[in-house]
């Protein structure tokens, strides 16, 4: 059963790399945007951080809104909302702002008032209070988690890869959550306890994305010792674009369902990752591959790995059984385009007694090579 | 890697029906309480089943200053008794503090003071004969600890006793408690409860205040002035009590609601301590007022007509009965060593929690079923076997979540729906792989052979960034936030399993089977 459609174009060439000054410019306006909306106009808080009541009840019958205010008002408890909400004309959603320098113990009250005033018979579907200890205490969290989940992937990509892919995938992690703050505050979505999460799902999300095309440029760097990076950036990019493009939209698809169906609770959550999603497969692309060229990545990396390189490329020369693949690599004089693919023969130890016995000699042989796994993978099979 | 043993083959599948085993009760909720404990559906967060989540704080601070007072009475006792003459006697900043002018009974003084709190405590002595007595570090924080601790035991004791189901009481922090009353959708009742001292204190009334220094606010030393309690609308507004304690609540053993006259009333007994002190405080003041005072309120304040020997008696009040019972509640369960202030609440009515289950359930119904769509139309027969690796996914993850006792919260479902959405991402990369490995001219073995094996060092790396921030998640996030943490986990975890380790298998057995010569995708 071959595939119905084939939605992605193979073996695309696309010049990602020729657009990356104008991709850059565009990330920094971003940024920039973001940074101004935040300073000018601040987050619009949700109770969570901003401390505060929210009830939201379901009315015995249809609530005369303007005299609900009217009462409402009349308990003096600073900046009441009161609002419809959801699909039955029944639900008003009440939120009070109380000044900062309220006591838990007049929030409780002014919440007692609060019910006082809706009559009986009322459906409490949702009573939320946060007490304004409680409230800074949660910001000071959230900023705490963010923070220390963009360090920690940063350490890891440093750790796996070298320290060049880990500030790429700094920058791009800082750009998304920057770029996602500034949406919330341009657009006065509330931010509160969800939204972080979503925040620090979009970071593991976008890492993801970037660390699935770093891998591919580590391979190609390996690979292809001579091309420009420039061309090898493209070169990787193209090769993942079709599971980028992929990945995005199954995992798109399923955030749509949820802002769509999730439910009044979830909306501001699935907003954030639909657009996190959108702006780290942006960045990938954008921001995080090609900050690599401003670093001295090519000569650095390779460094490392030569040893390794011409260790195996020997290895895997004389142990390859792979008749369709010619030796290309690390040749004078390569193409830089990105056809025809090579075998990468340096790691490839395809399956069959020759390869795996070649491996094994390999890994035997290489003294100074870094652990990486694959040949004693390769020699296990 | 191509090859499976056949113990391996047989743990795969021993993990999915596993899955699928523990992900049964899930279908079965109703009768769920015939099931077997390890054997039970995922347990709901209180934003999908309904409930109350309060975080209380235990004023610790106010233990301290009771002590220190406690310190000032008895420090008042011991001078007099041993004929030292002191002047300035009372609490300041964080320490008792007396002056003896006497320079003569400043050793003997500051023997006694020592002797006062046994142990604990350090005396030191000022200018002109100023002690001032401080609680040591280690004594604050031992304090501060059991007034926590003991907070906890009556708070569970109060819940316990409105009735309601299965609740959760936890310490948080140095002195925080969080209440969870799953099915509780108005707290109020509970929070009134929870939220009294319900301190009782019987004193006697000083009759030598009169109506004028009682108005002006001048009280002898050792003497203070109360209000009447709000349901106490036949005595004055305002009593002139006596300090000292003469029996405390703590040894009431049993108060029940009752009816006196008609009248709704608290029946108490004593223990038999407190009802030989009763009787004999009784026995020595007939003739005087007894006040009963409740968190620092006067209740009633009725004349000793004789000494009181049983060891009971009756607390009348303008109470209606449901006051009468939640009193009767409070006394049985004892009195808070210090007052709790509600942080933070959240209340979710059954409804709305209901409402939740379903918008979640259908969004995951649709998210799935675009997922699915979008595979075979992609991948055909491979994506057929994602999707069959991601279905496996879900219940590995209902199944783990079931089996671990974790709480399904809203965010939770979001993540379960966002694992689909990335559960595939595995199989994208090793399909997307395996294309280009085809397009270079290589064998169908080897495409499929090196679609795996390139892919996994990717997934690997990607999936724990993924993790990562996931466990900060579970680290900072609190409540429903914890729940999605806990999700994305495992769902990350189950997928990498499905998706390397049984697409894989799925791809073998095909590719034996079949005996294809070229990729199918």
């Amino acid at each position: 059963m071959p595939a119905l459609i084939n939605l992605i174009p193979v073996d695309t060439k696309i010049d990602f790399m020729k657009r990356r000054v104008p991709a850059l410019i565009l990330s920094v306006v971003l940024v920039l945007g973001a940074i101004t909306s935040l300073a000018v106009q601040h987050l619009n808080f949700g109770i969570d951080f901003s401390g505060g009541i929210l009830v939201e009840a379901r009315m015995p019958e249809e609530p005369d809104m303007a005299d609900l205010r009217a009462r409402l008002n009349t308990l003096g408890l600073g900046a009441v909302s009161l609002t419809h909400i959801g699909d039955d004309a029944r639900d008003v959603m009440i939120r009070v702002q109380q000044p900062d320098d309220t006591t838990e113990e007049q929030e409780n009250a002014a919440l007692e008032a609060i019910q006082g005033v809706l009559d009986a018979g009322v459906d409490y579907r949702r009573v939320e209070l946060v007490g304004p200890k409680v409230g800074g205490e949660l910001i000071e969290a959230g900023i705490w988690a963010v923070s220390l989940s963009i360090l920690a992937i940063v350490l890891y990509i440093w750790f796996r890869f070298e320290w060049q892919f880990a500030i790429g995938a700094m920058v791009a992690l800082i750009h998304d959550v920057v770029v996602t703050l500034g949406v919330f505050s341009v657009l006065r979505l509330e931010f509160d306890l969800t939204t972080v999460a979503a925040l620090l799902t979009l970071a593991g999300y976008s890492i993801n994305d970037t660390v699935v095309v770093y891998d591919r440029v580590r391979e190609k760097l390996r690979k292809y010792k001579r091309m420009p990076l420039v061309d090898l950036l493209n070169l990787a990019l193209n090769r993942t674009l079709s599971r980028t493009i992929l990945t995005s939209i199954t995992t798109l698809v399923a955030v749509v369902a949820l802002l769509a169906f999730g439910g009044e609770v979830l909306r501001n959550f699935s907003a954030a990752l639909a657009f996190g999603i959108i702006i780290g497969t942006y960045s990938t692309i954008y921001v995080a591959v090609p900050i690599l060229v401003y670093f001295d990545l090519r000569r650095e990396a390779i460094a490392g790995e030569d040893s390794e390189k011409e260790e195996a490329t020997g290895g895997a020369a004389s142990g390859s059984d792979t008749p369709a693949a010619p030796m290309i690599e690390g040749a004078d004089g390569f193409v830089p385009s990105p056809e025809p693919e090579a075998d990468d023969g340096d790691d490839s130890a395809p399956s069959g007694g020759t390869g795996a016995r070649s491996a094994t000699t390999r890994a035997g042989n290489a003294g100074k090579r870094k652990p990486k796994g694959r040949g004693s993978r390769g020699a296990r099979r | 890697m191509l090859y499976f043993a056949k113990w391996k083959i047989g743990l795969i599948l021993a993990i999915c029906l596993a899955g699928l085993f523990f992900s049964v009760p899930n279908a079965l909720r109703g009768q769920a309480d015939g099931l077997p404990s390890w054997w039970q559906p995922v347990t709901l967060g209180l934003d999908l089943q309904g409930g109350s989540y309060l975080l209380l704080e235990v004023e610790t601070d106010a233990v301290v200053r009771e002590q220190l007072e406690a310190l000032v009475e008895s420090a008042r006792a011991e001078l007099r008794e041993a004929r030292i003459r002191y002047v300035g006697l009372g609490v300041e900043a964080g320490a008792a503090v007396v002056t003896i002018p006497d320079a003569g009974q400043r050793t003997e003084a500051a023997r006694l003071l020592r002797g006062l709190d046994s142990g604990g405590t350090d005396l030191t002595e000022g200018a002109e004969g100023r002690f001032s007595l401080t609680f040591q570090e280690q004594a604050l924080i031992e304090r501060r600890t059991q007034a926590v601790e003991q907070s906890i035991e009556i708070v569970r004791r109060r819940v316990d006793e409105t009735g309601t189901r299965e609740p959760t009481i936890q310490r948080q922090g140095d002195s925080r408690i969080i209440v969870e009353l799953p099915g509780v959708d108005d707290p109020q009742r509970i929070k009134a409860l929870i939220g009294r001292t319900a301190k009782l204190n019987f004193h006697l009334l000083d009759e030598r205040v009169s109506p004028e220094d009682l108005a002006a606010g001048q009280m002898p030393p050792g003497t203070t002035v109360l209000p009447a309690a709000e349901n106490n609308t036949d005595g004055p507004p305002r009593y002139a009590v006596r300090k000292r304690v003469e029996v405390s609540g703590d040894r009431l053993v049993d108060a029940q609601p009752n009816f006196q006259d008609n009248q709704p009333v608290v029946s108490f007994r004593f223990d038999t301590a407190g009802g030989q002190r009763f009787g004999r405080v009784t026995q020595g003041a007939v003739g005087q007022n007894l006040a009963i005072v409740l968190d620092g309120a006067v209740i009633s304040a009725p004349v000793i007509r004789e000494p009181i020997l049983g060891g009971s008696g009756i607390i009348s009040g303008s109470f209606s009965v449901q006051e009468t019972q939640d009193l009767a509640l409070l006394l049985r369960a004892g009195a808070l060593p210090a007052p709790l202030t509600v942080l933070e609440e959240r209340t979710v009515g059954p409804g709305l929690g209901a409402d939740s289950i379903e918008a979640g359930a259908l969004a995951s119904l649709l998210g799935l079923l675009l997922v699915i769509v979008f595979m075979l139309a992609t991948y055909g027969l491979f994506g057929a076997m994602a999707v069959v690796a991601l279905v496996l996914n879900l219940f590995l993850l209902l199944g783990a979540l079931s089996l671990l006792g974790a709480t399904l919260t809203l965010p939770g479902i979001a993540g379960i729906v966002l694992t689909m959405g990335m559960a595939v991402d595995a199989n994208v990369l090793i399909f997307e792989r395996m294309r280009e490995e085809a397009r270079n001219g290589r064998t169908l073995m080897n495409c499929i052979e090196t679609g795996f094996r390139q892919a996994f060092k990717a997934i690997v790396d990607a999936n724990v960034t993924t993790l990562v921030a996931a466990a900060l998640l579970f680290y900072f996030g609190s409540g429903p936030v914890k729940g999605f943490a806990v999700t994305l986990s495992i769902g990350v975890l189950a997928s990498m399993f499905t998706a390397v380790m049984v697409t894989r298998l799925m791809v073998v057995v095909w590719l034996r089977r079949s005996r294809a010569k070229a990729l199918p995708i």
